[in-house]
């Protein structure tokens, strides 16, 4: 996979002040349980080799979902079933809380070694997160719940490890949003939520492993743990394909739609302009993720009704052609868009693209944000000159009587504004 | 149906029912428990079975039952497991056939017993695992899973050679995973079987059929997105690929029909999957680099000058800048970059000759050729498939490789060539009407003699 990465899909490669404080977290939980575990010893060393390899090899063989979440389901599901360990096979399980992140910490810096070894970066900020949230459990559960449920009904055991898996579960979405809301500026709600809703079917996965290999393991001792890595491994594999399929499919739109820009109807670089743009005002106004995607999509394409015109419209700035012609090309792009059959909500975003906001029905906050992205790119182009993009901002402030939304204006503002201060 | 196909399903139906009806004298009169066992079995394998299907590219339903059929592998043994699969036969699936049901049930029903004797041969226990039997189980258990799984896709497999290969498939770059990769995946679900089965004395199997049922449900959760995926960015390509023809009414389709003759000759000449994949992929966007070509030479009536031919001989470059990007592989990237060339070196861009260019680009160019001969052209009505197939032979080994083009002629005589669609004029406004087609080797374009 070659190419820029999407807006939506871009993960900073360096950490902001929220990620760092996780990083630092995540070590002082590793030298700190690490310290401790050493000084007295390793509780039953067999099943703590066993399962920290078993982390280990799940975080080499870690999984980049859409939208540059990284996920490790099978550390996560190893870690959770040490924490959550009643025996293996007679003997009861008693390592301590601290015994419990010590392994899964240092299995998961043993396992993050080939990544770095192969030049990928580290995702330390990932990597804390699920440390973190997997501690949270180990110290609720160690020791004393755990000596309780020894001897109980299985389905008291149950029970108590269905509600700390759904704590783990809520932890780690928390965490996440937490660190995306910071590094993505997006809203914490919002932020959450769509954690939520990604990591829900993963997250029901790991957790139904966890407790299978805790349950499997009082009767087929650790060998419990080489057999449930096998299925997790398939369902993996299903979301890599998904994974990979969802990044070609914006690489490709990305690509064609770049066809009007050798085509000579707009200038070079407009459709990633406005696209990267447009997903930054969009998120600025708290527009959840799967709108994002149609956003993006529709943005990359906003165009693409030009190819069916018979000469490019000279300069193929939008924002300077008639009314009339804006219609045609929202109209005939829109059309091109309907034919997939698939990309209904993208079409209605181009379909209304060159409305105004006011002096009629609302267009969808989609097309009102392309339209302010659209005319702000035409003004302003690639040039990074401030005065020029004040002059863009300005113009467009005075339209919000009834062109732009004056909401989406004042996100847009914000959005350079920002830009502009990081480029300082 | 062929004579084949019926032949075939009889045959492994027989076989299932020779199986199955020894199964029912075996288990007869045992006891009740091992009848509760058998039907709490059947009904997690029905419930697997009734899902409903992911349908990929590869035509075939995944179905997640191999853990129910390989725990009653364990837990009751040949005669148990093949009852246990026979269960498919009444899962809740629109759209099926009887015919289909029958053999799906045969297929499980055969795969079961075959495991069930492995797993006894190599010395497997039946009956709910103790703490004892475990790690000298694993053995048998897992030879068991694999004959599970590899009889039951070679059943499926000859099924398919069987089939004839269903003409529309949808195009996607290549670089998805083979029959490998789904072999081993599910092998993977089948290990869930053993944890079904040692998890076995807690609730009677409810506790371990609902838990495992959870990673198969978020599994095909997963595949189901991967196929809604690939589905739109297929869908999504071809709209693509008709804006840009739409600059030109004349060569509307060109792209999809270019698409799939490509990949016809590259079946024929046997492409691995992966490359036939890709091979489609660059033949649907192998034009696309036309839109950087002004308008005006395209429409240009009679000869051109040097510089308005070398706008045209720019165009794969251009289809490259564009494609260049989107992540797959390099071969289909060549592919499109010399799909102009000759084998006696006269094409463009590079003027590359006999095996210097790329097989892909050999192959796109005759699909190519072939298409533009036998649509309508301004200057000239379709012509019909014979007379472009003699077309096609006279410039075989000066413009396209021999032996490509009586692959080409063989698989068309088998698979057929779609009608380009007719369809009204376009409107005068929005559409433009090509004078000389660049792919046409009928009316090779001149370049007017300045001297």
């Amino acid at each position: 996979m070659s190419g820029r990465r999407s807006p939506v899909h871009s993960w900073r490669q360096n950490p902001d002040s929220g990620g760092l404080l996780l990083i630092a977290a995540g070590v002082l939980l590793l030298l700190g349980a690490g310290a401790r575990t050493a000084a007295i010893g390793v509780v039953r060393p067999h099943a703590a080799l066993a399962f920290g390899a078993g982390i280990a090899v799940g975080e080499m063989l870690r999984l980049r979902l859409p939208a540059g979440r990284e996920v490790a389901p099978i550390a996560s599901a190893g870690a959770l079933a040490y924490a959550l360990l009643l025996s293996v096979g007679n003997t009861p399980a008693d390592q301590s809380a601290l015994q419990v992140i010590a392994v899964t910490a240092v299995a998961m810096v043993i396992g993050v070694l080939p990544h770095l070894a192969a030049g990928r970066p580290a995702g330390l900020v990932d990597m804390a997160s699920r440390l973190i949230a997997v501690a949270v459990v180990a110290m609720i559960f160690r020791p004393e719940i755990v000596r309780e449920l020894r001897g109980s009904q299985w389905w008291v055991a149950l029970a108590v490890m269905a509600g700390l898996l759904v704590l783990w579960w809520w932890t780690q979405c928390l965490i996440r949003a937490l660190a995306r809301a910071g590094s993505l500026r997006a809203r914490f709600g919002v932020a959450l939520r769509d954690e939520m809703r990604v990591q829900l079917p993963l997250g029901v996965a790991v957790a139904a492993t966890a407790v299978l290999v805790d349950f499997a393991a009082q009767s087929m001792g650790l060998a419990a743990l080489a057999v449930f890595i096998a299925p997790l491994l398939a369902t993996q594999l299903a979301f890599r394909r998904y994974a990979g399929i969802r990044a070609t499919y914006l690489q490709t739109v990305r690509a064609l739609a770049r066809v009007t820009e050798v085509g000579g109807y707009v200038e070079h670089g407009h459709a990633d302009r406005v696209g990267e743009l447009a997903v930054a005002v969009g998120r600025e106004l708290g527009m959840r993720e799967s709108d994002l995607v149609d956003l993006e999509y529709a943005a990359l394409m906003h165009d693409i009704g030009q190819l069916s015109l018979a000469e490019p419209i000279p300069g193929g700035a939008t924002v300077l052609v008639s009314p009339v012609n804006q219609r045609r090309i929202a109209e005939l792009g829109a059309g091109v868009i309907e034919q997939t059959g698939v990309l209904d909500r993208v079409a209605e975003i181009v379909r209304r693209q060159d409305q105004p906001w006011r002096g009629g029905a609302e267009p969808p906050l989609g097309s009102r944000v392309i339209r302010a992205a659209n005319a702000y790119d035409d003004m302003v182009g690639a040039s990074a000159d401030t005065t020029r993009a004040l002059a863009a901002l300005e113009r467009l402030r005075l339209d919000t009587a009834t062109e732009y939304d004056p909401a989406v204006v004042e996100a847009l503002s914000k959005v350079t504004a920002r830009r502009r201060m990081s480029r300082r | 149906m062929s004579v084949a196909v019926l032949a075939y399903m009889s045959a492994a139906a027989l076989g299932a029912g020779v199986v199955a009806a020894r199964a029912v004298i075996t288990v007869d009169g045992q006891p009740g428990f091992l009848w509760a066992r058998l039907g709490v079995l059947a009904l997690l394998l029905w419930v697997c079975d009734s899902l409903p299907p992911v349908l990929s590219s590869r035509q075939s339903a995944w179905s997640p039952s191999s853990p129910a059929t390989l725990a009653a592998v364990v837990l009751l043994g040949p005669a148990g497991a093949v009852l246990v699969a026979i269960a498919s036969l009444f899962s809740i699936r629109r759209g099926l056939q009887f015919g289909q049901r029958v053999f799906n049930a045969s297929m499980c029903a055969l795969s079961a017993y075959a495991a069930a004797l492995t797993y006894l041969q190599l010395g497997g226990r039946v009956g709910i695992p103790v703490r004892v039997s475990f790690p000298s189980l694993i053995g048998p258990f897992a030879a068991a899973a694999a004959v599970h799984v590899l009889i039951n896709y070679g059943l499926l497999w000859l099924m398919l050679r069987l089939i004839p290969n269903p003409a529309t498939r949808p195009s996607r770059p290549s670089g998805q995973p083979g029959g490998l990769v789904l072999l081993a995946s599910d092998f993977g679900y089948a290990a869930l079987g053993l944890l079904i089965a040692a998890l076995w004395h807690l609730g009677h199997g409810l506790f371990a059929s609902v838990l495992v049922l959870v990673p198969l449900f978020v599994a095909r959760w997963a595949m189901g997105q991967f196929a809604a995926q690939e589905h739109a960015y297929s869908a999504t390509m071809a709209a693509l690929c008709q804006a840009v023809e739409t600059k030109d009414f004349y060569t509307r389709g060109h792209s999809e029909r270019v698409s799939r003759g490509a990949a016809m000759l590259a079946g024929e000449v046997g492409m691995r999957p992966r490359r036939v994949e890709a091979i489609r992929f660059a033949g649907m966007l192998h034009d696309v680099g036309k839109l950087g070509v002004p308008t005006t030479v395209l429409q240009k009536e009679g000869p051109l000058t040097e510089e308005e031919f070398a706008a045209i001989q720019l165009h794969p470059m251009r289809g490259l800048e564009i494609i260049r990007e989107i992540g797959f592989l390099d071969e289909a990237l060549k592919g499109i970059y010399h799909h102009h060339e000759r084998i006696d070196g006269l094409g463009y861009p590079m003027g590359l000759a006999g095996d210097e260019i790329p097989e892909f680009a050999r192959v796109i160019a005759v699909a190519d050729a072939f298409d533009a001969m036998t649509s309508n052209r301004s200057y000239r009505g379709a012509r019909s498939i014979p007379d472009a197939i003699s077309d096609l032979r006279k410039w075989s080994g000066t413009q396209f490789d021999p032996a490509l083009v009586e692959s080409f002629i063989a698989a068309l005589e088998r698979e057929g060539w779609p009608e380009p669609a007719a369809g009204a004029l376009p409107a005068a406004d929005t559409q433009e009407l090509a004078a000389l087609d660049h792919d046409d080797p009928t009316a090779p374009l001149r370049v007017r003699d300045l001297r």
